[in-house]
Order: structure tokens, then sequence, then C-alpha cells
């Protein structure tokens, strides 16, 4: 089957690269691009690990096919930090100890970046609904929230 | 309809690792080239913060910066023998291993220093900055990382340490059936507060209050961390996680995260933590670790509180609407143990 040329912006940068055709964007990434931080987790939707922006909106990426990411807008965890210098989001979910074993941050951070990009101030229910479809293992959320909440310069009510 | 509020209690003694071949750890500690430290442990960090825990307390005893320290938990294939992360023996068994690594390898860098001051080694002390110095004279010092090329340009000396942790396996006594099984226990307690839908059956968890001893609470943060993260999964598998289907049969059970359910964000429980910390005589700088000990305690407690609310007592996990709703209609409906 013929490859299908793909060009959208990753993390800010422009990349070109091909598609297989049916290939959903989260193989393209990790695969393609060799961008890990979109990790697999179920693979129907159902987890949030594999979540990414496309123009700014959160994104399963194992539910989006990648050639429709042509000319789109395409961030990933991995586009958080600028350099050495982390996200104020990532330095906050160390401080609260808001990662264990890891696997649901990338997409916990991608949730919430995007909650904060369009309300930069949300309220505990509002930050609780942005990662709600997020699956977390080890954390219990509760330092999850406290993180987010700090950056948003409110304090957690619990 | 009646929400139906409940509380219930639960203690828990939970032992340290195991019996099985004196559930044995080893450590192995060198110094790099550039007077770093490198501890291989064949163990894996889960999340849970081993690594950032052996990490402390081979600083400790090796009596460098914690920066200078490495943990390598790469490959069980080439590391040291370990029997695993689990049991909650993991702070206990192998920070103790490591102890006993950075003794020795303490002692050959002291060595070193001490044939570079042309001192006794037995006058060396070190200051956990990165220097040893003569006890009582600061001025007579050396760097760890000086030592450490000294060691090994110069003297052809290893920096380096084993170290292994093992209980010897306790036989059962065949007259008495008494063993020893295990040299610590942790221990904790806690109280939760559920509401109970009598027309439902659904049981929220409100509020968790705990108390858990875990020994030295060698990293607080993460002791808390793991606590909290703990207690959820205690509720969850308290409360909500199954693959039993309800209706009518095994093969309508839950394959995936859409049915295979778990509390959310938004269906977390209040819950303060109280660590009370008892130093464990054979625990490494006194700790034991929290482990499994965080979850377990948290389901019987719920069990308890559901028969508080609504006098249904549940005898197999979880506790389910369908089992709730079935003990109800046994019951001829809701007796709050309360209103007795």
């Amino acid at each position: 089957m013929a490859k299908i040329p793909v060009t959208f912006t990753h993390n800010g940068t422009d990349r070109a690269a091909f598609a297989d055709p049916g290939q959903n964007l989260l193989e393209f990434l990790r695969r393609g691009l060799g961008d890990l931080s979109p990790k697999y987790g179920c693979g129907q939707g159902a987890c949030g690990a594999c979540t990414v922006t496309i123009d700014g909106q959160t994104q399963l990426a194992c539910l989006v096919l990648a050639e429709t990411v042509q000319g789109r807008d395409v961030r990933t965890a991995a586009g958080l930090a600028d350099g050495a210098t982390l996200d104020p989001l990532q330095e906050a979910f160390m401080d609260h100890f808001a990662a264990q074993c890891g696997y649901c941050t990338p997409g916990m951070l991608v949730s919430a970046r995007a909650l904060l990009d369009t309300n930069p101030t949300p309220t505990r229910e509002e930050v609780i609904e942005a990662i709600s479809g997020n699956l977390c293992r080890c954390t219990g959320y509760e330092p999850i929230i406290e993180a987010i909440l700090s950056v948003a310069g409110r304090r957690a009510t619990a | 309809m009646t929400r139906h509020t409940g509380r219930g209690f639960a203690a828990i003694n939970y032992p340290i690792g195991m019996n099985l071949g004196g559930d044995p750890s080893q450590a192995l500690v060198h110094s790099n080239p550039d007077g770093k430290f490198t501890v291989a442990l064949s163990a894996i960090d889960l999340g849970q913060g081993m690594k950032s825990v052996t990490r402390q307390i081979a600083a400790e005893t090796l009596g460098v910066p914690i920066a200078d320290v490495y943990v390598d938990t790469a490959d069980s294939d080439t590391g040291p023998h370990d029997m695993g992360s689990f049991a909650s023996r993991g702070t206990h068994r192998m920070g103790n291993a490591v102890i006993e690594a950075s003794l020795e390898a303490r002692s050959v860098m002291l060595e070193a220093a001490a044939e570079e001051l042309e001192v006794d080694a037995g006058d060396l002390v070190t200051d956990g900055q990165g220097n040893i110095h003569v006890r009582g004279a600061p001025s007579r010092s050396i760097t760890t990382m000086a030592a450490a090329q000294a060691a090994q340009f110069k003297q052809g000396r290893t920096i380096a340490g084993r170290g292994i942790f093992l209980v010897p396996l306790s036989d059962v006594d065949p007259e008495t059936g008494e063993m020893s099984p295990v040299t610590t226990f942790a221990h904790a307690a806690l109280v939760v507060e559920v509401t109970v839908d009598d027309e439902t059956g659904e049981v929220e968890v409100v509020d968790i209050q705990s108390a858990y001893e875990v020994g030295r609470a060698l990293n607080p943060g993460l002791v808390e961390q793991q606590l909290r993260g703990g207690a959820w999964m205690g509720m969850s598998h308290a409360a909500w996680e199954t693959t039993e289907p309800y209706y009518p049969a095994r093969d309508h059970g839950p394959v995936d995260f859409n049915h295979y359910v778990m509390p959310g964000p938004g269906d977390l429980a209040t819950h303060h933590i109280s660590v009370l910390e008892r130093p464990a005589e054979d625990g490494p700088y006194g700790g034991k670790g929290p482990g499994e000990m965080c979850a377990n305690p948290v389901l019987p407690a719920v069990v308890n509180a559901v028969y508080d609310a609504v006098g249904v007592r549940i005898d197999a996990l979880p506790v389910t609407p369908e089992k709730v709703l079935r003990g109800l209609q046994a019951n001829g409906g809701a007796r709050p143990r309360q209103a007795l």
C-alpha cells in the first residue's frame, strides 16, 4: 500500500513524514517520529495515556488517523519543556509528588496544559473535569489535582 | 429512597518481607572515576520510590552528597541477586543491603583518603558535603572525588562494597507449629465513613481517617504519596473493581476500562493521614516501608461501614450494588446499626 505523506506541526516544529494507510496518530508519533511521550494504554480511547492536542483541543491519539493531522498543530508532553526549562506544570507535578509509575503522567500533563491554556484559573471541579478522561492507578488523583491547582494559583479545597 | 451513613473500623499488622529462602536482597556499591557512587540493585522501582530511598540510604551511609549517588536497577540479568519488588520488602531488605555495601565501600574510601593525608583511617570523618577530614581538624581534608581518584589512578584500590540482607529461613517446629516468618511488622488503623443508597445499593466512601506506623518515614513525601494512592486503590477494590458481571452471565463481564470501573478524580474520599514513626530495630535507619499495607485495611473498614449503615454484612468483595440490594432484600430493608 502506498504511504501517505503528512506535513504538520509537531511541538512547534514543521515536520513531514510518511504515514501508513490506517495508521493511528499514536503509532505515527511514536514509531514514525520517535516521540515516545504519548503512551499506549488501552488502544481504544478509555485511558487517556495517549492524550495530545490537535489545534489546541485534547484528542486521544490512538483514535485519530495519522493522515488527518495534515496541516494541523499537534502537541505532546515532549513539547512542554523548553530545553532544560520545565513547564511550570511539570515542576508542580514534581513538587506535589503527582507521579509514581509515570505512565499516565504525559497524558495528564497534556490535559492539564490544555485546560490552563483556555482557563488559567480553573476551579477544583473544572480541574477534575479536565482530567476525568485520564486514568491513574497510583496516586489516587489528589496530588495531581493539587499540582494543577497550584499552577492555577488556587489553593486546593478537598 | 434514603442515603444511610455508616462508619467502619479496621486495623492491620502487616509483615514486612517474607520467609521464602530467607528473602535475600543484594546490593553492590562502587565509586566511579569522578568520585561519584553507583549502587547496583536488581529490584525495580515501580514508582513507589525505591530508587529515591536507596539513594538516600547510600548517601547517608557513605557520607557523601545525595547528588553524588546514582542507583542503577537496569538489569536483573547482570545485577546482584534480589527476590524482587513485592511483599512490602523494598525499603527494609534493599535498604539494609545498601547500608552493608555502603559501609564496606566507605571504609575503602577512608583508607584511600588516609593514605593521601598520611593519617590513620580511623581518625577520618565525612561531612556529607563531599569532603573527608581528620576528626576535629577540618583543614586536614581531601575531597571524596580526590580520594576516589587517588584510589583508582595512584593506589590501585577498588572503592567498592558488597551487601546482602538475609533473615535465615525459619522452619516450622513440628511439635508446636512455631516459626518466625518475619522480623518486622508495620501497623495501621483507620476509620472509614460511607453512604449507602438503599434504593440503588450504591456505596460511596466519603471520608478516611488513618494512622499508619511505618517505622521511620525515610522520605515523608514518598510515604504520604504511597498512603494516599494506596488508600484510593483499597477503596477501589472495596466498592468498585470487579471482573464479575452483574447480569446475566459471565460473558457480559467487563473487558475494558469502560466497564472495569475505578473511582475517578471526581469520586475521591477526603483522607486525613497520620504517620506514626517508631523506628524499627532491624530497619535501615529505622524504616520499614508502607507497601501493600496502604490499601489492605481500607477493604474491611468499608465492609464494616456498610454493615453499620444498613445492617448488611457483605462477605465477598467487592461491595457491589447488587450484593447490597440482595442483602437489604433478605433483611426486609435497611437496618442502620446506629438506630439500634
